[in-house]
């Protein structure tokens, strides 16, 4: 099992959240994050003021998936959330050792 | 003399229109500030309708009004001011509405200046000291000068006694002088006793709420009819010309501030469109009887390209006022009153005077920047001193942890907005605000 993460622009939730249900991925959480990659952020000015937002606002998004099917998960994120621009986000996938689902008490793929 | 139902109906509703813009000016502070003293913003002014509403009543409008014939302050005769009631308004003339309803209209004008200094300590100000301070500072400063400028003799059947400005010919028709030359002087004074926020410049303060502030500026621009057009003290020609003046004048500092940002930084702000709006509604609130349409025009470009300028001085200086009281109404104010000096015309108001583009000469300019002085200088001493002491007795700022915690939780125990309980209600586009308070709160 493999745990993917991505994180992705905000206003791209809705289209990953659909992709993702498009390919076979039953559930998901998602947290609000902050932070910068190579765009360092951006600036805004107030009354000639410049300030310098490092911290951007993104959107984590994460997913457990069987080993087959993370690359095509991870695929069907990158092709929602992508716009071209900088900022667009990440993604990534780890190997996962145990999953339980707290309701039954199962484990592993079954779990999923 | 029989009192006029329309000349009182629209002073009343003017006297409720400018107390509006006190509650308007905290909407548009409130939003400049950050998420963690939005409160403590907007109650510096809402206590301000408290603390002058009662020492008005009290001796403050006696003082401003009363007759002495010294030209610096009134007397105590008023005191309580039930004498007024049967009386009609005596100020320079007779006018045909109830002494009370000036009284109360006179009232707004000296809520709003106090409430107007607050924008220069956000942040950083013990809520105690604030109440000290409004009450002292309306006392001291307040009334004196709004007896030199606003005060034209008689205000006691028979009496003479007016201000010494006023006796000198200054024009200030609604308070370019004794409201924002004063308050931006003080607001200044200010600065200078309590000393930067911590962080200051380095960490970023920008607005937590800008919505707030258009509002506010909407709000102020609506309640500034009442100040301008009903300080005619009547439903009359001179009161459609302040309106109408208002009205241009405030449009087109709103144009100008945006034009001045295009060009230097790029982009037109809705912080730059509220706060130009201010800077023309302050500029033309001297002027706004005395002036043609196009003369207001002038004035409002003028306000809100300069006072776009003049708002980045305090980087410059190193002076953390904090909204910008020195560089919108300090300096908005000095552009209305000496503008005066040049856009002045008889052919608009025969109770005013020609300025320099009407053949007047220098002698116009020489006595607006005579009173715009004398006011600016009073102040800033005085609020000086007052601020000293109110500093070395109680002290007037909150200690560090509470400033960097939060002024509304310290000063208040509140906090505005309780967006962190809502679970699942955080998510999209408002992402950017709830962190921003998760790291404030």
């Amino acid at each position: 099992m493999r745990l993917v993460t991505a994180i992705v622009k905000p206003f791209k939730l809705d289209e990953v959240k659909e992709a993702l249900e498009a390919a076979g991925v039953n559930g998901m959480t998602v947290s609000e994050a902050s932070g910068y990659g190579r765009q360092r952020g951006h600036t805004e000015v107030y009354r000639g003021a410049e300030y310098t937002v490092d911290l951007v606002p993104k959107v984590r998004v994460e997913v457990l998936v069987e080993d087959d099917d993370a690359e095509a998960v991870i695929e069907a994120i990158v092709k929602a959330a992508q716009t071209g621009r900088i900022g667009d986000g990440k993604v990534w996938s780890v190997p996962v050792d145990a999953v339980v689902r707290v309701r039954t008490g199962e484990r592993g793929v079954d779990a999923l | 003399m029989d009192i006029s139902a329309g000349d009182t109906a629209w002073v009343l509703v003017s006297a409720a229109l400018v107390l509006l813009m006190t509650p308007g000016l905290a909407f548009f502070y409130g939003g400049m500030v950050r998420v963690k003293s939005v409160l403590n913003m907007m109650m510096m002014s809402f206590v301000a309708i408290g603390i002058v509403t009662v020492l008005w009543v009290l001796y403050g409008y006696s003082l401003t009004f009363g007759d002495t014939g010294n030209g610096f302050i009134g007397d105590l005769k008023n005191v309580g001011i039930g004498e007024l009631v049967d009386k009609v308004a005596t100020n320079g003339a007779v006018y045909p509405i109830p002494a009370l309803a000036f009284a109360m209209f006179q009232l707004m004008f000296a809520i709003i200046t106090v409430a107007l200094i607050s924008g220069a300590i956000a942040d950083r100000a013990k809520f105690l000291a604030w109440c000290v301070f409004a009450a002292v500072w309306v006392s001291v400063v307040y009334f004196p000068v709004a007896h030199w400028v606003f005060d034209f003799g008689g205000a006691e059947a028979g009496g003479s006694g007016a201000g010494w400005l006023a006796n000198k010919g200054v024009l200030d028709f609604a308070g370019g002088t004794a409201v924002h030359i004063n308050a931006g002087a003080a607001g200044l004074a200010l600065v200078l006793v309590l000393g930067k926020r911590i962080g200051w410049p380095k960490t970023p303060m920008k607005p937590h709420n800008l919505p707030l502030v258009l509002l506010g500026s909407g709000l102020l621009w609506f309640g500034w009819f009442g100040f301008n057009a009903g300080s005619a003290l009547g439903a009359n020609q001179t009161a459609a010309v302040a309106f109408t003046n208002t009205m241009v004048a405030t449009a087109a500092a709103l144009l100008g501030w945006l034009a001045v940002e295009r060009l230097r930084d790029g982009h037109a702000t809705s912080l730059g469109a509220a706060s130009g709006a201010v800077a023309g509604l302050v500029a033309i609130t001297p002027a706004c009887a005395f002036v043609a349409p196009w003369g207001a025009v002038v004035i409002g470009l003028l306000a809100g390209s300069i006072c776009a300028v003049a708002v980045g001085l305090k980087y410059r200086l190193g002076y953390d006022d904090s909204l910008d009281v020195v560089g919108v109404h300090l300096a908005g104010g000095l552009v209305g009153c000496l503008a005066i000096g040049f856009f002045a015309t008889r052919e608009v108001n025969t109770a005013g005077k020609d300025g320099l583009f009407y053949g007047g000469g220098w002698g116009v300019l020489g006595t607006q920047a005579l009173g715009a002085f004398s006011v600016l200088a009073y102040s800033f001493i005085v609020t000086l001193v007052l601020g000293f002491i109110i500093h070395k007795l109680i002290g007037f700022r909150v200690d560090k942890d509470a400033e960097v915690e939060g002024i509304d939780l310290d000063e208040h125990l509140e906090s505005a907005y309780d967006l962190t309980s809502t679970v699942g209600g955080v998510l999209g586009p408002r992402t950017a605000k709830a962190s921003h308070m998760e790291v404030s709160a």
